[in-house]
């Protein structure tokens, strides 16, 4: 009776052979280039090394962003938020260690090519094409939180407390910039160490300040090719990677995932072609009789 | 053994004191459903900014729909390679299948934050982003669910054949045809949908990149996800079997299971060696024995997937019900390992993050297998599922 194990796993081989067809490919797509910014993108650049760790920006972004004050903290008694969440798109920690000291400011790195508005469904992260910003539309949202296992970073945080929830990250103050200010952050900055304009004229100038000092500087840019490059930028005296800043190569951080999608449905061709191929199996195995008698 | 079905309801009593205690386990899960819908994940589950992902999608649906993959499984057997004689199996994993699937899509509608809103993925076509593979997924899974009790419907509406009731009787006799005509169509569409999703599946935690572990992340993911699906599929079959033996006092269809596992056997051992092939070609074999936690968890699954395929080597041993249903379990257990250790073990956002999951996730997860066990007793019970000799109500074998 039965089955050859040959002709089973042949057909069960041909069955995946469309996830398989995915594994040639994404070998060869490491090669690409680096995706291109909008011409106009907007960002930050931050200079650890002007810090003085005021969180006056910390404040303002509350504030701007009509966020409550954040004591989760120290005692339960002051508004220290110590980590990105649901109340604080912006944070500013300390580094103490071996490679000395320094603060950090954490808030959405609005990436070139970025792996949340990949992830997203339909579309509540989006990027604009002009500003480069990535913002969040919670009509488009129903909070799989998916974008939360896809960002590199670790920025966007879902209001776990709630019954009706949001993604809540940073979106660089776009309401603000709509009546032509500027983020809050970087407008209450009182050292500039957080600046803003566009992202070209700020690598442009973090370029220019480690090339005047670079005794002090860490000799490159943060943000200019990691995961393909972000719009927000930082310079530092100790090592990016203390800062909490993760070591990433220059592929974009959706391309793996996504060369997958594409090769196996390109075109839709691959599901239609196995779904006809099927079919035609299974009408030339009823016609040649040794069909089953139950047929749904 | 003959290529003919003569499925018939298995009948008796449903309130037996084990579907009591199910019944309790349901409605435990049922107030905790409540309780997260009025009081928020926060509140109930221990899933974090690190940990998005939790037991319920790991388990109810990465887990859930392999192990619903039976009627995936048996229909490429039946239908495609053309093995008539094992067609008295599709019913029963159709059924599974059915009742997986929808179960599946009830733990997502649970775990999404903003659920009442679910209704927009599939309508808003012109917003859809075609790079996520989660929307292929919950596209795939909403048309499989469909496509799934469009096939079992048969099965139920043959039972008012000649029902009293003439609306019943009409809609059995014209729609039961139609279906059976359409069939290939709709079974093509069945076999299509899962090849897509399952493997999708695979393909969701490769976004997360850096921050999955080097062991876990690979392109061959999809495929790994396919072929255990598959495994995953007839491992159910075999337990679902045996466990109708045990439930109905059945005779359970132990030469056929057996050369079954003849087929899948094998398949365990392809996975083992392309995992280990990836592993090399990626050049990170050697931390296979680091000695941590994700390295032995990967040991771990190798020794699980190549156990069952250990075990039913022999003729002898895998004509032996209760070898192959040990070996099935292992076999079930070895998938689920390797998917939980995909979305959960492999995943690392940082490490100051943790996640175990709470009391409450766990009983909604126990409730709502409780509510699928239930379901599959209450419909064997009353429809034309199961074929071959059964003891507890003979007189009734004609109804189909």
């Amino acid at each position: 009776m039965g089955i050859t194990r040959r002709a089973a796993l042949r057909t069960m081989l041909a069955g995946s052979a469309v996830a398989a067809s995915a594994v040639i490919p994404t070998e060869s797509a490491s090669a690409a280039t680096l995706p291109t910014p909008p011409a106009d993108a907007l960002g930050l650049l931050y200079d650890a090394t002007l810090c003085i760790g005021c969180k006056t920006c910390v404040v303002a972004c509350q504030d701007a962003n009509g966020l409550p004050r954040d004591t989760s903290g120290i005692d339960y008694k002051y508004d220290a938020p110590v980590a990105l969440s649901a109340r604080a798109k912006n944070v500013i920690k300390l580094y103490k260690g071996e490679e000395g000291e320094s603060f950090m400011k954490a808030q959405c790195m609005h990436c070139v090519d970025p792996a949340c508005v990949s992830a997203c469904m339909i579309g509540a992260l989006t990027k604009n094409r002009e500003t480069g910003i990535v913002s969040y539309n919670v009509d488009y949202c129903v909070g799989c939180r998916y974008c939360e296992i896809a960002c590199p970073f670790n920025v966007p945080k879902f209001e776990w407390a709630k019954a009706t929830p949001r993604i809540v990250k940073c979106e660089l103050c776009r309401e603000r910039l709509a009546e032509g200010k500027e983020p809050a952050c970087t407008e209450v900055c009182p050292r500039h160490a957080v600046i803003f304009g566009k992202r070209a004229e700020l690598l442009q100038e973090a370029k220019r300040r480690i090339a005047a000092a670079p005794d002090t500087y860490q000799a490159r840019v943060y943000g200019e090719t990691e995961a393909g490059g972000t719009q927000c930028l930082y310079i530092s005296h100790v090592p990016f990677d203390t800062l909490g800043l993760p070591s990433l190569d220059d592929r974009p951080a959706p391309e793996l995932a996504r060369s997958i999608q594409h090769t196996v449905y390109k075109g839709f061709i691959a599901p239609v072609a196995l779904y006809g191929v099927l079919a035609a199996v299974m009408l030339r195995n009823r016609r040649g009789g040794q069909a089953p008698e139950d047929r749904p | 053994m003959s290529a003919h079905v003569h499925a018939a309801p298995v009948g008796g009593r449903m309130m037996t004191p084990s579907a009591r205690a199910l019944f309790a386990l349901f409605g435990v899960a049922m107030v905790l459903v409540a309780w997260r819908l009025i009081a928020g994940l926060g509140a109930t589950t221990a899933m974090n900014d690190g940990y998005p992902f939790g037991l319920w999608i790991a388990f109810d649906v990465v887990t859930g729909t392999a192990l619903a993959c039976g009627g995936y499984a048996v229909a490429i057997l039946v239908y495609i390679l053309n093995r008539g004689q094992y067609s008295p199996l599709v019913r029963p994993a159709l059924l599974t299948s059915a009742l997986g699937y929808s179960l599946a899509g009830i733990g997502v509608a649970l775990d999404v934050g903003r659920w009442w809103d679910l209704w927009r993925v599939p309508i808003y076509f012109w917003r859809w982003n075609l790079n996520s593979a989660l929307l292929e997924i919950a596209l795939c899974i909403m048309a499989y669910v469909v496509v799934l009790w469009i096939e079992v419907a048969p099965f139920i509406l043959e039972k008012y054949r000649d029902s009293d009731n003439l609306t019943l009787r009409r809609v059995s006799r014209s729609a039961v045809p139609a279906l059976k005509k359409a069939s290939v169509w709709i079974i093509a569409l069945g076999l299509v949908l899962p090849t897509m999703h399952q493997s999708s599946l695979g393909t969701l935690m490769l976004l997360a990149n850096s921050r999955l572990h080097e062991l876990w992340r690979t392109p061959m993911v999809p495929l790994f996800f396919l072929l255990t699906c598959v495994s995953m599929g007839y491992a159910v079959v075999v337990f679902e079997s045996a466990f109708s033996g045990v439930a109905f006092g059945r005779k359970p269809e132990t030469a056929m299971l057996a050369s079954l596992a003849a087929v899948i056997a094998p398949l365990q051992f392809v996975v083992v060696v392309l995992r280990v092939a990836d592993l090399a070609m990626r050049g990170v074999l050697g931390s296979l024995f680091n000695g941590d936690l994700r390295s032995n968890m990967v040991l771990l699954e190798l020794v699980l997937f190549l156990a069952p395929a250990a075990m039913l080597m022999s003729a002898s041993s895998r004509n032996n019900l209760g070898h192959l249903v040990r070996s099935a379990m292992v076999m079930m257990f070895a998938g689920a390992l390797y998917r939980f250790d995909v979305f959960l073990v492999a995943f690392n956002p940082g490490a100051h993050w943790s996640y175990f999951p709470s009391v409450p996730e766990l009983l909604v997860t126990v409730g709502l297998v409780a509510a699928e066990v239930l379901a599959y007793v209450f419909i064997v019970r009353n429809f034309p599922i199961l074929s071959g000799g059964h003891p507890a109500a003979p007189e009734r074998q004609a109804a189909s």
